[in-house]
């Protein structure tokens, strides 16, 4: 066990239990007292939590590199120094895509691999996974509903988005539960378990390179192995390394993330009978519903790889510093937000930074958002009225995605 | 009254177009744009509004011209 935290300013620990279960009175305590903590736990990094340093630091991407994304020791190629088992082709292929691009690069990779990626991700494009999701989200509810209960995370939040990606990705949806896994191992039990970490990355890799493979023989229509495999950079193909590396983001980025959101927004509305009221009284908040719910329990706080010597505020980096992006903290920021610790599901300013800001905007925000959405609409409408069975037996991950994992809710007699 | 969009700040938040879409136009990346020369009609000033104070790049400003102001 990690030595408890007794001054979250100069040692803070984002693996703590305490910190994964209520963050925010931490975070409170830093933005006032010493608004860029510092600690050595986890091989070090520093963690900004006022709005302004965020947005400015997320902007500096000269200075502040995505070579590395994840705040414990990490190796780019995802196989350490001991591949061993691991298919040749896929050791190249993770080597040469430099991780998980284009999260994981800089200009001038960035900026191609993000030119790529984001047609597939447009609010236009995204909406055509939004009957299927609706579908889903049915059908799960239907699945335990007369139960009157379930488990809010494990039975309806963690189901949703590895079978939206599935459905993208075009490989089979019944494979969710193994994905749920392997993401888990490398985003959240694998964060302070190299082993783990690296098991599950391999076989992130190794499936989705059998996918790609297969897709080279047999393209298909619509689906996102086809589109990258066809699509041109400056008149070329897309190197198939690179290919490899951005379906690896895809299921990483694209599950443990929105279904930690999805819970959140369960957890608060079982709590907060007016704003279910509200918004099956007037459904046309639900946009400005899931806005404020992603400020008020963002997930996701990447890390930043300090590229150069420099001085933010005061706080000397030296070149291969982190920088922990809180942008959860700077989403509690009372100096942008009016009452920050409130849910205002009809907030009318609502500058979050929940994909965080600059280049690397998170780009499955539309589809977050469009999971989000119909999960809460979908859960409305069977079951209007519950609650959590026991408030403090709810569980949650924390770390870099912070979510509830296990969150009992009963409804009915 | 009349917004623009910076689009050397532009991300693709979607923000701007999600709140008002009489307003501002995406293209197939996200990357918005003002409708209209940006001319904003009388009765979306709260939206045009709306969307500077949400948008996360700070990349919409608007210009209030003296007939209007």
């Amino acid at each position: 066990m990690a030595e408890p935290v007794k001054d979250w300013t100069t040692d803070y620990d984002i693996f703590d239990p305490a910190y994964k279960r209520d963050p925010f009175p931490i975070w409170d305590e830093i933005r006032e007292e010493c608004p860029i903590a510092h600690t050595e736990r986890w091989g070090g990094s520093f963690m900004p939590t006022r709005y302004e340093d965020l947005f400015n630091i997320a902007r500096n991407i000269q200075t502040y590199s995505s070579r590395n994304v994840l705040v414990a020791d990490f190796e780019p190629s995802a196989y350490g120094e001991d591949p061993e088992g691991v298919p040749a082709e896929v050791q190249t292929a993770s080597q040469t895509a430099g991780g998980a691009p284009p999260i994981t690069a800089d200009p001038p990779v960035h900026t191609w691999a993000r030119k790529l990626l984001l047609p597939p991700f447009s609010a236009t494009q995204v909406a055509r996974y939004e009957p299927e999701t609706r579908e889903l989200c049915a059908e799960l509810i239907a699945g335990f509903i007369a139960n009157g209960r379930a488990d809010g995370a494990a039975d309806y939040a963690q189901q949703i988005p590895p079978r939206v990606i599935a459905s993208m990705l075009g490989i089979p949806k019944d494979k969710a539960e193994t994905f749920t896994g392997w993401v888990r191992g490398f985003l959240e039990l694998g964060l302070t378990d190299p082993e783990m970490r690296q098991s599950s990355a391999i076989s992130i890799f190794s499936y989705m390179n059998e996918v790609i493979q297969e897709r080279k023989q047999n393209l298909r229509e619509g689906d996102l192995p086809s589109y990258l495999l066809t699509s041109q950079v400056d008149g070329e193909p897309v190197p198939e390394a690179h290919v490899l590396g951005t379906c690896f983001l895809l299921m990483v980025a694209g599950i443990d993330t929105t279904w930690s959101s999805i819970g959140s927004a369960i957890w608060h509305l079982a709590q907060h009978p007016a704003d279910r009221a509200r918004l099956i009284a007037e459904p046309e908040l639900i946009d400005s519903a899931v806005e404020e719910l992603l400020r008020a329990y963002s997930p996701v706080t990447m890390a930043r790889y300090v590229a150069e010597e420099t001085e933010y505020a005061g706080c000397p980096m030296h070149e291969g510093d982190k920088v922990l992006m809180n942008f959860p903290a700077a989403n509690r920021d009372p100096r942008v937000f009016e009452n920050p610790d409130q849910v205002i599901i009809d907030r009318e300013k609502n500058p979050h930074i929940a994909f965080g800001v600059g280049i690397h905007r998170c780009a499955g925000s539309n589809l977050a958002r469009m999971e989000m959405k119909v999960a809460i609409q979908e859960w409305l409408k069977h079951i209007p009225e519950f609650r959590l069975e026991a408030p403090d037996e709810v569980t949650w991950a924390g770390g870099q995605v912070r979510g509830p994992r296990k969150m009992a809710l009963v409804w009915g007699s | 009254m009349k917004v623009h969009v910076d689009s050397e700040k532009c991300q693709g938040h979607n923000r701007c177009y999600a709140l008002a879409p009489g307003l501002f136009k995406v293209d197939e990346f996200g990357y918005a744009t003002e409708r209209n020369d940006g001319v904003v009609p009388e009765n979306m000033r709260d939206k045009a509004r709306l969307a500077v104070e949400n948008c996360p790049e700070r990349a919409i400003s608007i210009v209030e011209d003296d007939a209007s102001a």
